[in-house]
């Protein structure tokens, strides 16, 4: 919640930085900062790149700031280490009463700690020594140096002086204590605002993991190779599916007998979604690289057949006419006007058909794997090597982006006409 | 000696509905070698169809067309279409969509490259040649078309509202471009349009087309074309008998648009 607020504090903030102060400096005088109508025309919206670059500096800021990081100046207040102390009253069955004080020595987790040196202090109410992880807590059984037990009749009547009851829990200087059922002491220390590790780690951490599965790997592959297979499953699925896919989608939007035939079986596998197949994939091929393969080629094909087909049936008639009547034959018809007027459709089929084989594989690699990116995240998340996780769905993201950068360069390359038409 | 014969040209096909349409019926008529004969007529008269008959992209249920003493069955590059929006080819260059017809027919550079260059030079796109075609403005286009249909050299040129979709001053520039190309190929052409004027002005013979069924409703031989060649197309508007002609068929048009109002009027009452 607070992460919320603050994460909408820094929009409105950078927002009105960079208009009033940013904008003043240079001014731009283009066609459009010429319109007055602005708000309603899409032409007029354009992403903003001083946004985007505050957007990610605020994200990385965040995640910085709330997981104790090291590379971001400025903390959420992060768990209390160090050595603090309460103090408990002991209330003996004859109704006297007596303080003992607890002495609990915070440490990181992970680091070495001993219980801090005490006097035992006067009184039938003995003083007790404690350690605790930092978000995590401890149960104290007060009374086991005390001269008089619980079993006794003592109890705790108060701490640091505020009175509690059994089911209570109350708030001392660097956490709270909670007083259990059966009348124990439970310290929690003040947790901050800061994630655990274990939930969220530095974003150092993640890029330590990132060098060190480079190098030294991860489950037998080094990080390398886990990209590497995924993308080859990707590729070598969407290269089969489109090398079927295409002609097939050629052949149904060409003739009546194979549009007739195909259709049913496309239009009902089309809605599958790939992910449903992936059980009866491993049933038939198991889990090694066929059965990915077979599975990324089934959700790469129905997208390209329904492109192929699409881009045939987008041939506006008047330029088919236009070849024969300028002496085509129907190879070159194909050839010269259908293939080329299809391209523009194919290569949007082949973008929606990346990204469906990249989520494929990564969703079938969580299923079952021996390697690629998606199983090295599933495997360290049972591990709760949460740092390595992220990299990994850092990773995929990047990934899947530069698939669609460079199918997109790829059109503009070579289909430089779509959508002048 | 006739070229292109029209013999009792007859087109009907069935509806989903069950009932049916006769877009054609009965037409017939001869072109010469060389003549530009203009098509005018209230739309749904048939004359789109008549002129995909005659590229044979349809086949007529009754009657026959003859070329050259040879039945037309099907398209052919003996006969060229050029098309109310260019239909050209966008992935490939202006020379390249121009010299479209000798490629597919086989021949080497050598044979129509400079048939090609002097038809760009004709239409005034040398300078555009290696452009693509998305890039030049409607008119550019419309050239880019017509220069195409030339270059492959056919005994009829066939067109479907060619100006049709050009402003006013770009459609008057290509309409002296069609009759200077008219004069200095000696094609036969048949021309397609919605405006009378332009029937008037390219026509040689102008033929008038009725609806429901299509027909034949008149036809006129026409002297504009051959004043309009080489001249300001506006000074063969200024002849009064232009004036008159023109009065003449849009009044004809009009009273038969107005017929098939009143029918529709009737058949919905």
């Amino acid at each position: 919640m607070t992460i919320l607020i603050l994460y909408v504090v820094i929009f409105a903030a950078a927002f009105f930085l960079v208009r009033f102060g940013v904008r003043k400096f240079r001014q731009m005088q283009d066609f459009t900062s010429l319109k007055t109508v602005t708000f309603g025309d899409e032409s007029a919206v354009k992403p903003d790149r001083w946004a985007s670059v505050i957007s990610i500096v605020a994200i990385f800021l965040l995640w910085g700031a709330f997981t104790g990081s090291q590379w971001v100046p400025i903390h959420a207040p992060g768990p209390f280490v160090g050595d603090t102390q309460f103090t408990y009253t002991l209330e003996a069955p004859d109704g006297r009463r007596d303080d003992a004080t607890v002495y609990a020595r915070v440490f990181k987790v992970g680091a070495d700690a001993e219980e801090p040196e005490i006097q035992p202090g006067d009184g039938f109410a003995k003083n007790d020594a404690i350690k605790v992880g930092a978000w995590r807590s401890e149960l104290l059984l007060m009374d086991k140096n005390d001269e008089v037990k619980r079993k006794e009749g003592a109890k705790v009547v108060a701490i640091d002086g505020q009175p509690v009851a059994p089911g209570e829990t109350v708030r001392v200087v660097d956490g709270s204590v909670a007083v259990t059922a059966k009348g124990s002491l439970n310290f929690s220390p003040a947790k901050g605002m800061q994630m655990e590790p274990i939930w969220l780690p530095a974003p150092e951490a993640v890029v330590a993991r990132v060098g060190e599965i480079a190098s030294e790997g991860y489950q037998n592959f080094t990080l390398w190779e886990h990209l590497f297979w995924s993308l080859f499953r990707v590729i070598v699925g969407f290269v089969i599916g489109a090398a079927v896919g295409i002609p097939l989608g050629y052949a149904m939007g060409l003739s009546n007998w194979f549009r007739g035939w195909f259709d049913p079986i496309v239009e009902f596998m089309r809605p599958v979604p790939p992910l449903a197949l992936i059980p009866l994939v491993i049933i038939w091929a198991g889990i090694g690289e066929s059965g990915k393969i077979i599975l990324l080629f089934l959700a790469a094909l129905w997208i390209m057949t329904i492109s192929a087909r699409a881009g045939v049936s987008g041939v506006a008639i008047s330029k088919v006419h236009a070849a024969y009547s300028l002496g085509a034959s129907k190879w070159q018809l194909m050839r010269h006007v259908i293939v080329p007027n299809s391209l523009p459709e194919i290569f949007t089929g082949a973008r929606v058909a990346m990204g469906v084989c990249w989520g494929t594989v990564v969703a079938a690699e969580l299923v079952a794997a021996e390697k690629g990116v998606g199983m090295m995240v599933m495997v360290a998340a049972r591990f709760q090597n949460t740092d390595i996780v992220i990299m990994g769905i850092i990773l995929i993201g990047i990934i899947g982006y530069a698939i669609d950068i460079l199918t997109r360069k790829a059109e503009a390359w070579l289909v430089p006409w779509k959508g002048r038409i | 000696m006739s070229t292109l014969s029209i013999e009792n040209i007859s087109m009907r096909f069935d509806l989903p509905n069950g009932s049916h349409v006769q877009a054609l019926k009965d037409v017939s008529l001869t072109l010469n070698t060389g003549e530009l004969m203009s098509v005018l007529g209230p739309s749904g008269c048939g004359k789109t169809t008549l002129l995909n008959i005659l590229a044979g992209f349809l086949a007529p249920t009754e009657g026959r067309i003859m070329l050259n003493d040879h039945l037309v069955t099907g398209p052919d590059a003996e006969r060229g279409m050029v098309f109310q929006q260019g239909a050209l080819f966008e992935w490939m260059s202006v020379r390249d969509n121009v010299s479209f017809g000798p490629r597919m027919a086989g021949k080497r550079e050598k044979q129509w490259g400079e048939t090609v260059d002097h038809l760009l030079d004709v239409v005034g796109l040398q300078g555009f040649k290696d452009k693509a075609v998305y890039e030049l403005s409607g008119g550019m286009q419309q050239r880019v078309a017509l220069a195409r249909c030339l270059a492959n050299d056919p005994d009829v040129i066939l067109m479907d509202e060619p100006l049709g979709a050009l402003d006013a001053l770009t459609r008057e520039k290509m309409q002296g471009l069609v009759l200077k190309l008219w004069k200095e190929t000696g094609k036969t052409i048949i021309l397609i349009t919605h405006s009378v004027e332009e029937a008037l002005l390219l026509g040689e013979r102008l033929l008038v087309m009725a609806p429901r069924p299509g027909r034949i409703h008149k036809e006129y031989s026409l002297p504009f074309a051959d004043d309009g060649v080489g001249r300001d197309l506006r000074e063969v508007k200024k002849n009064p008998e232009f004036g008159e002609k023109r009065e003449e068929i849009l009044s004809m048009i009009w009273d038969m648009e107005e017929e098939i109002m009143g029918r529709s009027e009737e058949a919905s009452a």
